[in-house]
């Protein structure tokens, strides 16, 4: 890594020149909610002025970027009794702008599944190596719990990160595509004031959540409590909507479909991002369905981000950002639910009650 | 027709039209780049919008509208016996949809109301499936070109039909629509069936439930949070009855 530092003015200079010639996305007020409160997404900017920099949160995740909510995987064409597949990995040379560090880290861990896992998908090859991610600090919002997933911080997964330090950024450099970018704009080496101001830069960002979520142990917590009757309290609020699921930033599950063309001279293969919430989700050819409960279907999704991938990967997948509990109009989001488990869990310690019946 | 070594026979189709606008029938010839290819799959038997030929050799019946005349009834029965399907096509085939607010007046007030003094044969609306069997629906106000000729396609090559079994929402967030629920507005789109690719609400448009319930809907969880939201109740009831799609849910809540 290697560090710089660059003043504001002169950083949107250099934004400015990267999204005129890229096709970038960045964050932008998209409306303004029923409280008058700013509503952000991440959308096409074309200069540096669409950029909201001061941005709060994004109501999506940038998962789609790498990860399209809809894609054509490949198509057949019949012929003479044959047939042959076409797959292409175009991808086009994408800026990601002024991701925060718990969105970088779930893009790190999409890399572990997608790319470093065991089938690892070249059409997420294709598009995470034409990205190009500018990463920026800022002051958590009330509900985020990235702390307690302990993704406040980022060391990798970005080309470039900037940490505000008043009227400069202290930038992180981690590749040699962002360094020559930079080599056309005034930059300077970070002076000991500069290392001083990254230091309480860094103590106010973690000194600033207001939300934690106890983890520790949550594994064991999320197996023991496998019939607790909180997933049937959650689970009757739940829509099944699959709302959660698009927009985390790491939700990954998928359907599959083969779709014949028109003329049937051929087919399409797609796939279409899923959630473990739909009703369908575990429903098999033959027609059973082995979670219809809502309750069930819940679990699952919370044992997928936080038992599971704990247990074969060493990390949990939830990055803390409360996407899922902030679009959630049943109200269902990750701290009430955890905690929820944890005071069942000590209130069966105290009064030694058996848990209930399986169902 | 060839598909994968098997030789397919031409879909011999018919499509009728009950009390509607017929503006379902119309997305049947719409989406002019797959158009050709898509008339290709089929044999039209009886089309008054797109083909003046009449026959009542057809193995596949396409319904579109309500109930709501003595005289219907028979024709509707007629087509049943003629058709080896029948599909229920477009949202009042299926439903009663938009033509069903009638029933929630005295039918003598409705036709003094839009006829005046002019005697006028018209009775309750009735779903499709209330006057004879439906073997598959296909809903929508209008249904779905892409639909549409996604399940003649699977009908064509022998394979599964079926629709979305999710919400509106999945598409709505994959388009990265604001929720209209955060601009305070009421959205039927948590209970609604996916497939419309959410036109409306990407049009800022609350979602009126045009398509039904989507499969194993929680509507006690919707209506609480209408509640919790602190949203007009009678702005809620109004976008039920639209298209009088939630019937069932409706009259459960008591």
């Amino acid at each position: 890594m290697i560090y710089k530092v660059i003043a504001k003015r002169e950083f949107e200079k250099f934004i400015d020149a990267l999204v005129r010639e890229n096709l970038s996305y960045g964050p932008k007020q998209v409306d303004t909610d029923k409280n008058g409160e700013p509503i952000y997404q991440f959308v096409e900017v074309t200069a540096v002025s669409d950029i909201a920099f001061d941005y709060t949160v994004t109501y999506s995740s940038a998962k789609h970027f790498l990860l399209p909510f809809r894609e054509n995987l490949s198509h057949f064409t019949y012929t003479d009794g044959d047939w042959e597949q076409e797959i292409t990995y175009d991808s086009k040379p994408v800026v990601l702008i002024g991701l925060r560090p718990c969105d970088i880290g779930a893009i790190n861990i999409l890399d572990s599944v997608l790319l470093n896992g065991h089938f690892p998908s070249p059409h997420y090859l294709a598009r995470r190596k034409n990205t190009f991610i500018i990463g920026m600090d800022h002051l958590p919002p009330p509900d985020c719990f990235c702390k307690s997933m302990n993704r406040h911080t980022v060391t990798s997964g970005f080309n470039l990160f900037c940490s505000d330090i008043g009227d400069s950024y202290y930038l992180s450099i981690n590749s040699s595509k962002a360094y020559n970018y930079l080599k056309e704009f005034e930059v300077t080496d970070p002076t000991d004031e500069d290392d001083c101001r990254l230091i309480e830069r860094r103590k106010l960002i973690k000194q600033s959540f207001k939300t934690d979520v106890e983890v520790t142990g949550l594994p064991s917590f999320l197996d023991i409590e496998f019939d607790s009757p909180i997933w049937t309290k959650w689970g009757d609020k739940c829509l099944n909507c699959g709302t959660c699921a698009m927009v985390c930033p790491t939700c990954y599950c998928y359907n599959m479909e083969d779709r014949p063309d028109t003329d049937l001279q051929g087919s399409s293969r797609q796939k279409q991002l899923y959630s473990c919430n739909l009703v369908d989700f575990a429903e098999v050819a033959g027609g059973h369905n082995f979670r219809p409960k809502n309750g069930d279907r819940l679990k699952y999704r919370y044992y997928h981000h936080y038992l599971g991938f704990a247990e074969n990967a060493n990390q949990q997948i939830c990055v803390g950002c409360n996407r899922c509990g902030r679009a959630c109009l049943a109200g269902i989001n990750p701290k009430d639910v955890i905690n929820d488990l944890r005071m069942e869990k000590e209130s069966c310690m105290i009064c030694v009650s058996q848990s209930p019946p399986k169902t | 027709m060839q598909h994968l070594g098997f030789s397919h026979k031409k879909i011999k189709i018919g499509s009728f039209d009950f009390t509607c606008c017929e503006g379902c029938q119309l997305q049947f010839a719409n989406k002019e780049s797959t158009l050709p290819a898509f008339l290709e799959l089929l044999d039209i038997r009886n089309f008054r919008e797109i083909s003046s030929e009449r026959h009542d050799d057809y193995d596949i019946a396409l319904v579109e509208g309500s109930i709501t005349r003595e005289d219907e009834v028979e024709r509707l029965k007629t087509i049943r016996k003629n058709a080896k399907v029948l599909i229920a096509y477009g949202t009042c085939a299926c439903f009663g949809g938009v033509n069903s607010l009638k029933n929630n007046f005295p039918i003598e007030e409705t036709v003094r109301e839009v006829y005046g003094n002019h005697a006028v044969d018209t009775l309750p609306v009735r779903r499709i499936s209330d006057v004879v069997d439906v073997d598959f629906s296909i809903p929508g106000c209008p249904v779905s070109k892409e639909e549409v000729e996604r399940i003649v396609v699977s009908i064509a090559t022998g394979s599964m039909i079926d629709l979305p079994k999710y919400p509106v929402c999945v598409e709505c967030k994959q388009q990265l629509n604001t929720c209209l629920f955060d601009l305070g507005e009421i959205c039927l789109g948590p209970i609604t069936r996916a497939g419309c690719n959410a036109v409306c609400t990407t049009g800022k448009t609350a979602c009126l439930g045009c398509r039904g319930p989507a499969d194993d809907i929680n509507f006690e969880s919707f209506m609480q949070l209408v509640a919790d939201h602190k949203l007009s109740s009678e702005d809620l009831d109004e976008k039920l009855g639209f298209y009088n799609c939630f019937e069932e849910f409706r009259h459960d809540k008591s």
